[in-house]
């Protein structure tokens, strides 16, 4: 497997209440191949916006901070940039997507020039020459006659376009990493898969990264290449999406998959997972998932499992995975 | 001979529309057609899906059937009454046998109030129990709904999603409500608590048999959990019918494309080659003839012209194309 | 949006703790103090507010007398000590009828909508286009210059702000769900009003009433120093001042302190309220 673009290792993330410091992201690891769609799986509360949010240093409160790790971007650690150098970083090598384009796009200033501006911020272009790139983006992510749109504002856009145009901003630099934190949860279903499309035509033609944040696993096996399942703050695990999600080892994972209402007949119980997500603060000792698991024993609520090969490119983080070949179950 | 049995609910002709009022009439603003002309039956017990995406006028319809948001003209006949025209005590009825649940589990309950409390004012109003059973009766529906006796004294605010939406469901449930109108009640869930409210509502539908309408965008949910489904294209129902056959057999090209953008949970299906292209026009300015003509890749020059196309009369499922049902292709 | 919501759940602990917002503390340990001192003038103050001693005019704070003199010979620590007793009557009257009143007509207003909010926001703004003090003067002058004509004035003009920022409020929490939920439920208009949206929507003008009464006080002063509020010779710190401003060169001690007086208890008020506004989560 050749360099890859991004390598994210022990990256965590504390948040200071009230005099007290609670782990939200912890020790989270994981490389981002060239033109790879990684998806980021978890339920509210798993730290999987936090992440990505850390990755540009853009986290929204000042009571929280990265506490350590590191993120080798094109061989630099960002974590190390000082705020000018993070700039760059930001909308030049990494570009954001948002799930409510609306409060992220300037109100103010038409979406072309939002993206012109961008250019002109990150690269050393003319005017003309700026405006004529983001021309070019508004075609490609779509916007029907973008020499006219060029001059529209945010809120003559429909949602699926406005999450175009926000596409198109976050391109704008041509960067190497899209970091998309639930692009398609507000919008329509119908729309959705209009722009599950686009993303994925984007990583082919561009050969973008794409780091995919969601909590629906029917996207992820649309659309990603390998998945990272997080719950309480860590990824319990992460490997091929066909392997994760197909046959997936950590019993978070198989829970998550059998209780999607579309697996089973209708009028049959829906299969659960017992219990409520952790909430910060109440964090269980040892294995974040034990007081849910069906597989828990006394070991699983003291010690807390490290995440470790289970198989070719797929590691899980549990004392007691699930087997599914007789090679996994003698281990 | 049979006799069919009386609906408990049946909405005929129904429209909903906002704004459209001005004294200059040049300046009058174009009314939003939220509910154009929508009829459906609900039958004691029975668990109606009301399916379509944002601004398809499904929450509008819901809430118009409990006469908690305006209508401009139509019939609801709840129970054998029209409460489109209900008098005061007509309405005082329609309240003491329907209930409702939100999408916002904490957004539905009144924070300042222990959740206790907010169950024991449902009962004391529509004197339910004697006042002396009201603590009895609380500590019951909360069982009822899952949850230890205990949480009667917690407020929303301590609470997790699910269990707030359990209280809300408890909250309802106090009613004793006949019909029940869930407007997207597990879209704001964690998909693990997602079944558990799910599963709830089911074991609640066997138990108590309360017809619910139960409005959501997730198809998934819906062929779980329905007996019949309506789907919405902007304020008109398109397609309606058994769950199973409308789900196995879309016969308006909207369904079909709907069912056919949804994610599936399958790692070895990629996307769909064509998604359905465009996006909902705005309600306030309706194409002519057929609403999703625009977008409909099997559209004839007679979808765009003219009166919309009606809801068949042939047998329970029902759409409202003019293609036959073989014809479609998305 | 969930930070918001368990800072507003754990306001109450907090309190209970001795983790509130220090300004709270501060401004209820003046208005203690200012209430104590009122509470017990009669056995407090060293001399009779209104006694004249015609052997000690104009003196200087000294040890008989603490804070001096007036122009009669009364001692002005003793007049402000009782003087206490009319300025929190004052802060008090003077905001609880307007809060009252304001409150009624703009849940009102809000949560009926349609004419009756119309109507009254039309009245609203007939009582704003006045200039506040005008207005009060004029009603007074009307009704006898004295207290009661003071309190009847500041309903009459005061309870538009309470008004408003109600109804405002009220807007907001009507389209929430659980309003719809207790309208769903066939709660009556009154239940759903006291029980469910006006407990939501009151906060901001507990808050609000707190810095209200700072210029109230201010109001009640200045009406009283314009010869239409309190009478002489009943000790009140605005009346000090006015009768003592044609010595404020030769005896600065004279409105000096019961100046102190109305800055101290007004600051009381305010700390109090921006206290009140932090722990309860309320931004004006």
């Amino acid at each position: 497997m050749s360099e890859p673009i991004l390598s994210v290792r022990d990256l965590s993330v504390v948040a200071q209440v009230e005099g007290t410091t609670h782990t939200i992201v912890d020790q989270v690891s994981f490389d981002l191949q060239r033109g790879e769609i990684l998806g980021l799986v978890g339920e509210s509360g798993s730290g999987k916006s936090m992440t990505s949010r850390a990755l540009i240093r853009l986290l929204q409160s000042s009571r929280l901070s990265v506490s350590g790790g590191s993120a080798i971007l094109k061989g630099e650690d960002i974590f190390t940039f000082d705020e000018r150098a993070m700039r760059d970083v930001r909308g030049g090598s990494i570009g954001m997507i948002f799930q409510n384009p609306s409060s992220h796009l300037d109100p103010v200033m038409s979406i072309g020039k939002q993206i012109a501006e961008s250019i002109r911020f990150h690269k050393a272009v003319s005017r003309k020459e700026a405006r004529g790139r983001a021309v070019e983006i508004l075609r490609q992510v779509g916007i029907p006659d973008p020499e006219r749109r060029y001059n529209a504002y945010a809120h003559e856009f429909s949602g699926g376009m406005r999450q175009r145009a926000m596409i198109a901003v976050a391109l704008a630099c041509d960067p190497d990493i899209l970091i998309a934190d639930e692009p398609t949860t507000a919008l329509d279903v119908t729309v959705q898969a209009q722009i599950l499309k686009l993303l994925t035509d984007l990583r082919d033609t561009r050969g973008v990264s794409i780091i995919f944040i969601t909590h629906d696993l029917g996207i992820v096996s649309q659309i990603c290449d390998r998945v990272a399942v997080m719950y309480g703050g860590r990824i319990v695990e992460l490997g091929g999406k066909r392997e994760v999600i197909g046959s997936g080892r950590h019993p978070y994972t198989a829970g998550l998959v059998a209780c999607q209402p579309a697996e089973g007949h209708p009028g049959e119980r829906v299969r659960t997972i017992n219990g409520q997500p952790p909430r910060i603060g109440h964090m269980p000792a040892g294995c974040r998932f034990h007081p849910r698991c069906p597989r828990v024993d006394e070991w699983c609520s003291t010690v807390c499992p490290d995440l470790v090969t289970s198989g070719p490119g797929h590691q899980v983080a549990c004392h007691h995975p699930i087997p599914h070949t007789p090679a996994e179950a003698a281990t | 001979m049979n006799v069919k049995p009386a609906p408990l609910l049946e909405v005929t002709g129904l429209n909903v529309h906002f704004g459209g009022t001005g004294f200059i009439p040049g300046l009058r603003t174009p009314p939003l057609r939220a509910v154009n002309d929508v009829s459906l039956a609900v039958m004691p017990g029975e668990t109606l899906g009301l399916v379509g995406e944002s601004g398809s006028g499904k929450s509008t319809l819901g809430r118009a059937i409990l006469r908690l948001g305006e209508l401009t003209s139509g019939e609801i006949v709840f129970d054998g009454t029209d409460m489109a025209r209900a008098t005061v005590g007509d309405l005082n009825r329609l309240r003491r046998q329907s209930a409702m649940i939100f999408q916002d589990p904490y957004g539905a309950l009144n924070p300042r109030m222990r959740v206790g409390d907010a169950i024991a004012e449902v009962l004391r109003v529509h004197r339910k129990v004697p006042s002396s059973r009201i603590g009895s009766r609380i500590a019951e529906l909360l069982n009822l709904v899952g949850l230890d006796a205990g949480y009667a004294n917690s407020r929303p605010l301590d609470l997790s999603g699910g269990q707030c939406q359990r209280i809300g469901i408890a909250r309802a449930l106090a009613v004793e409500p006949k019909l029940i109108v869930a407007d997207e009640c597990v879209a704001a869930l964690d998909v693990s608590i997602q079944g558990q409210i799910l599963n709830l509502l089911m074991d609640l539908r066997e138990q108590i048999g309360m017809a619910i309408i139960f409005i959501a965008h997730d198809l998934a949910i819906v062929r779980r959990l329905c007996d019949r489904v309506a789907v919405m294209y902007l304020g008109r129902i398109v397609e309606t019918g058994p769950t199973e056959e409308v789900f196995t057999e879309p016969r308006h090209p909207y369904t079909a494309s709907l069912l056919r953008a949804i994610p599936d949970i399958d790692p070895d299906r990629g996307l769909p080659e064509n998604p359905l292209a465009g996006e909902p026009p705005s309600p306030i300015a309706l194409p002519c003839g057929c609403a999703f003509h625009p977008r409909c890749p099997n559209a004839l020059p007679d979808c765009s012209t003219g009166e919309p196309p009606r809801l068949g009369r042939d047998g329970p499922h029902r759409a409202a194309c003019i293609l036959p049902p073989g014809e479609i292709r998305i | 949006m969930t930070l918001a919501r368990t800072q507003t759940a754990r306001a109450g602990f907090r309190l209970a703790f001795g983790g509130g917002p220090l300004p709270l503390y501060l401004g209820g340990a003046i208005l203690l103090i200012w209430f104590a001192l009122a509470v017990m003038a009669p056995l407090l103050a060293p001399y009779d507010p209104i006694f004249q001693d015609g052997t000690a005019r104009l003196q200087p704070p000294n040890s008989v007398h603490w804070f001096g003199t007036d122009n009669f010979g009364r001692d002005i620590l003793s007049r402000i000590v009782w003087g206490a007793r009319i300025d929190l009557q004052i802060a008090l009257f003077g905001v609880v009828f307007p809060f009252l009143i304001g409150t009624t007509l703009g849940s009102c207003a809000g949560y009926f909508g349609g004419w009756i909010d119309t109507v009254l926001m039309r009245i609203i703004d007939v009582v704003l286009a006045f200039p506040f003090l005008v207005l009060m003067m004029a009603i007074i002058v009307i009704l006898k210059p004295g207290l009661s004509s003071f309190y009847v004035a500041m309903a009459l003009v005061g309870w538009v702000s309470y008004a408003r920022l109600v109804r405002a409020q009220i807007l907001v929490i009507k389209s929430s769900d659980f309003v719809l939920a207790a309208t769903s439920l066939g709660y009556s208009h009154s239940r759903i009003m006291f029980r469910h949206l006006l407990p939501n929507a009151i906060l901001g003008s507990v808050v609000f009433s707190m810095s209200d009464a700072v210029l109230v006080l201010l109001n009640g002063a200045a009406i009283s120093y314009l010869g239409l509020g309190v009478q002489p010779p009943t000790a009140e710190w605005g009346i000090m001042i006015a009768e003592g401003q044609s010595f404020i060169t030769s005896a600065w001690w004279i409105t000096t302190f019961p100046g102190i007086a109305i800055v101290t208890l007004a600051m009381g008020f305010s700390l109090l309220a921006d206290g009140l506004g932090e722990l309860l989560g309320v931004r004006e």
